[in-house]
């Protein structure tokens, strides 16, 4: 998918007519978070878990190289190969070119936001290879060629309905009568459908959440247990994770566990955890015959050592946007990539460039829920505002933006003048009681708000007036 | 009307009435000097302060903000205590100003000895002088608005329904979703109005549940955008500063945005 985060207004002025759309963020803004709320409220070291987490985290940014390298000959050691991606670019060639390798015709895939990022589904099909999402939503949002709406929950933006609707216009074989109101049924559907694709794949890929540096491991959690038929029943596993899922040892990805399915969907824990090393051993039942693991830099790496890297703690919950204002207003598509949300914002402009993603640190009105929710504990506001000083600095020095702020700036550096200002915009607007249903000025305003009319007299002016008057 | 733990040394303090009550809501000011006063305080008000310099921090203008920074540092200086009835330039000059500084030695050690000395009206009046007001407003059915940045950044939250319950004469209903964000956000409010808009609606829809008459809050910046929807949107429910109705100003100023009580039409 091509990146279209700057027209962050646009898709989100359309979000908001979205009358579905907007029924679909009213069902989430009320189920994730009260179901975490629950979780955490039965877990009361939770809040000491989540700066375990955090410092965990930190730890591993820190010595991120020896872990890394301790991971690959990890691997190596099982039996497995590790693949370095600088870029997206690389990770595709390096994963179609596996597939190729191993004669592929179809690919099933378990969600991974890694693979949205790198695009790899478009990639596969440019080279006659076919995928599969097998995730319920993905599998939805690839028929209906959209990218996801929501980390967890791609298809989060879709109500039944549409899904119905969708799956009359793709399983064609299917009679057009079929009832498909129950979710239940959409469920069996899609399961009849991938069970054989299962069967048939030729290659699995996944993601990973967490890859174990002391036993090359991969940590893969889900809900409808769809990466253990991904990646056991295909003769090749290709897994594909950024560079920053690294932890030190298993422990390590239990504390991540632990805050992890709390903070995304309110589970204790994910329906399946698996843990997976290496290919098929000799007296495993089953299993692939080849185990590729593709990590990712894409941008990760320029991000250690400086304010930015507290970003690379995310583990992915989706915390940040079931608690978002703005999120829950709009959606994630309006954020134009595949990340959305509060980590989206701050995330992006970190892979794609701050000048290609200019909007999306303005995408927030710092409430700063986020970070209050976060289970790694990532000040995303602060990072917002670093991002946003990074776009001021680049910004032209002669657009419209930086120069009213310069201009405002160095007005309320010079009180007498500010105070002059003051008395010349009370006595065209002050009325002291009431307000203006427009202001020309503050048309963005007034267009949906009334704004509440100025004093006559400042405050200063006020008390300066009557310490005169007492002297 | 109000009592304090001891009078014996009075503080001084600094009253930072920030740019949006100076400009739009005088009567907060007014209020907040009342009851540091009523306090015992010995408040002094710099007539050369503007701005914290928020909306060029939030706007990403760091070299700006650190000169209006610095201007309200000087300001403030010779004060005991600075405080300003806003959690989030409360918030800006404890938090962030450190945070501007942070590489220049000098500058970060007087941000932070602003900082140190810097509470939001609420939190001052409980925190540091464990003050009782005896004034008993009427004001009914009212709920509260958690401003983000007071409630996130400095954790106020106990405080203003403190003095508002030792006040009396007022029945404190919560709204379910009284911590979400109003969408006001500084230029978020016209960056992105119709999402704002947006927000600000859900926040309305939650505080008409509460069946409250009256909305109270410690962010004129929250509370300009609530009203400003609430009267265009018809919705008959006051707005006003705690420290309005702490102060009794409540009895002769009109709730922002509302008419004199002698005129009924708005403009």
């Amino acid at each position: 998918m091509k990146p279209a985060v700057d027209s962050f207004s646009d898709n989100a002025r359309d979000a908001l007519k979205d009358v579905k759309l907007q029924d679909a963020l009213e069902r989430l803004s009320h189920g994730f978070p009260e179901k975490r709320r629950k979780a955490i409220e039965r877990l009361p070291e939770f809040d000491d878990l989540r700066d375990a987490a955090r410092d965990l985290k930190n730890h591993v940014l820190e010595h991120l190289d020896f872990y890394l390298e301790r991971f690959e000959e990890k691997v190596i050691e099982a039996g497995g190969t590790v693949h370095w991606a600088r870029d997206a670019a690389e990770a595709q060639e390096i994963i179609v070119g596996l597939c190729r390798d191993h004669n592929a015709k179809t690919v099933t895939k378990s969600k991974s936001m890694i693979g949205e990022e790198i695009a790899i589904n478009e990639h596969l099909e440019a080279a006659g290879i076919t995928p599969v999402e097998t995730d319920m939503g993905e599998y939805i949002i690839q028929l209906r060629n959209e990218p996801p709406s929501h980390l967890i929950a791609p298809a989060i933006h879709l109500s039944k309905d549409q899904v119905g609707d969708t799956f009359r216009d793709n399983h064609t074989h299917l009679s057009k009568a079929r009832p498909l109101e129950e979710p239940r049924v959409l469920l069996d559907e899609a399961r009849d459908i991938l069970r054989e694709r299962f069967i048939n794949a030729d290659v699995g890929i996944t993601g990973a959440n967490m890859l174990v540096a002391e036993t090359g491991s991969l940590v893969i959690v889900t809900n409808e247990g769809n990466a253990d038929l991904t990646m056991t029943l295909p003769k090749v596993h290709i897994a594909v994770a950024s560079i920053e899922k690294i932890v030190p040892t298993l422990e390590d990805a239990s504390t991540i566990l632990r805050v992890l399915a709390r903070s995304a969907t309110g589970q204790d824990m994910s329906v399946y955890t698996s843990i997976v090393t290496g290919p098929k051993r000799d007296d495993d039942l089953d299993g692939p015959g080849a185990f590729h693991v593709v990590l990712l830099d894409s941008g990760r790496a320029a991000m250690l050592g400086r304010p930015m890297r507290e970003m690379l703690r995310c583990i992915r919950c989706a915390a940040c946007l079931n608690h978002c204002p703005v999120y829950k207003s709009i959606g994630g598509h309006a954020y134009g990539w595949v990340y959305s949300g509060p980590m989206g914002a701050a995330l992006v402009p970190n892979l794609l460039g701050v000048h290609n993603a200019r909007a999306l640190p303005h995408a927030s009105t710092l409430c700063g829920t986020c970070e209050d929710v976060c289970p790694v504990r990532i000040p995303i506001p602060k990072l917002l505002r670093l991002l946003r000083q990074r776009d001021f600095m680049t910004e032209s020095a002669f657009s419209v933006n930086k120069r009213a702020m310069r201009l405002w700036a160095r007005i309320a550096a010079r009180p007498r003048l500010y105070r002059c200002l003051h008395k010349i915009f009370a006595g065209l607007f002050g009325k002291g009681a009431g307000r203006y249903t427009h202001l020309p000025f503050l048309r963005k305003w007034t267009v949906t708000r009334d704004f509440p009319a100025p004093a006559k007299k400042s405050f200063i002016d006020d008390i300066s007036l009557r310490k005169c008057n007492k002297k | 009307m109000v009592e304090s733990k001891t009078h014996d040394t009075k503080f001084r303090v600094g009253l930072f009435v920030t740019c949006l009550v100076d400009l739009m809501r005088p009567a907060v000011g007014h209020a907040t000097l009342k009851l540091l006063e009523d306090a015992g305080c010995d408040v002094g008000i710099p007539v050369t302060q503007t701005c914290c310099g928020q909306p060029a921090y939030n706007a990403g203008d760091a070299k700006d903000a650190r000169t209006i920074a610095a201007q309200v540092i000087e300001t403030f200086e010779p004060f005991e205590y600075v405080v300003t009835p806003s959690g989030s330039c409360a918030s800006m000059l404890k938090i962030h100003y450190p945070n501007l500084f942070k590489n220049e030695i000098d500058w970060k050690s007087r941000a932070e000895n602003l900082a140190a000395k810097t509470f939001e009206l609420s939190s001052f009046l409980t925190d540091v002088l464990n003050q009782k007001i005896f004034h008993a407003p009427c004001s009914g059915k009212t709920t509260y608005h958690d401003g983000c940045s007071g409630l996130r950044e400095l954790g106020i939250k106990r405080q203003p329904r403190v003095l508002l319950e030792q006040a009396g004469g007022i029945e404190l209903v919560e709204a379910k979703e009284a911590e979400s964000c109003c969408g006001f956000g500084g230029l978020f409010c016209v960056k992105h109005a119709d999402v704002s808009t947006h927000i600000v609606d859900a926040k309305i829809d939650d505080i008409q549940k509460t069946g409250a008459g009256l909305l109270l809050g410690g962010d004129l910046g929250c509370l300009l955008n609530i009203a400003g929807r609430l009267h265009r949107r018809g919705i008959d429910i006051q707005v006003r500063h705690f420290a309005e109705v702490l102060s009794g100003h409540d009895q002769t100023v009109p709730a922002i945005g509302a008419e004199e009580q002698t005129k009924e039409t708005s403009s």
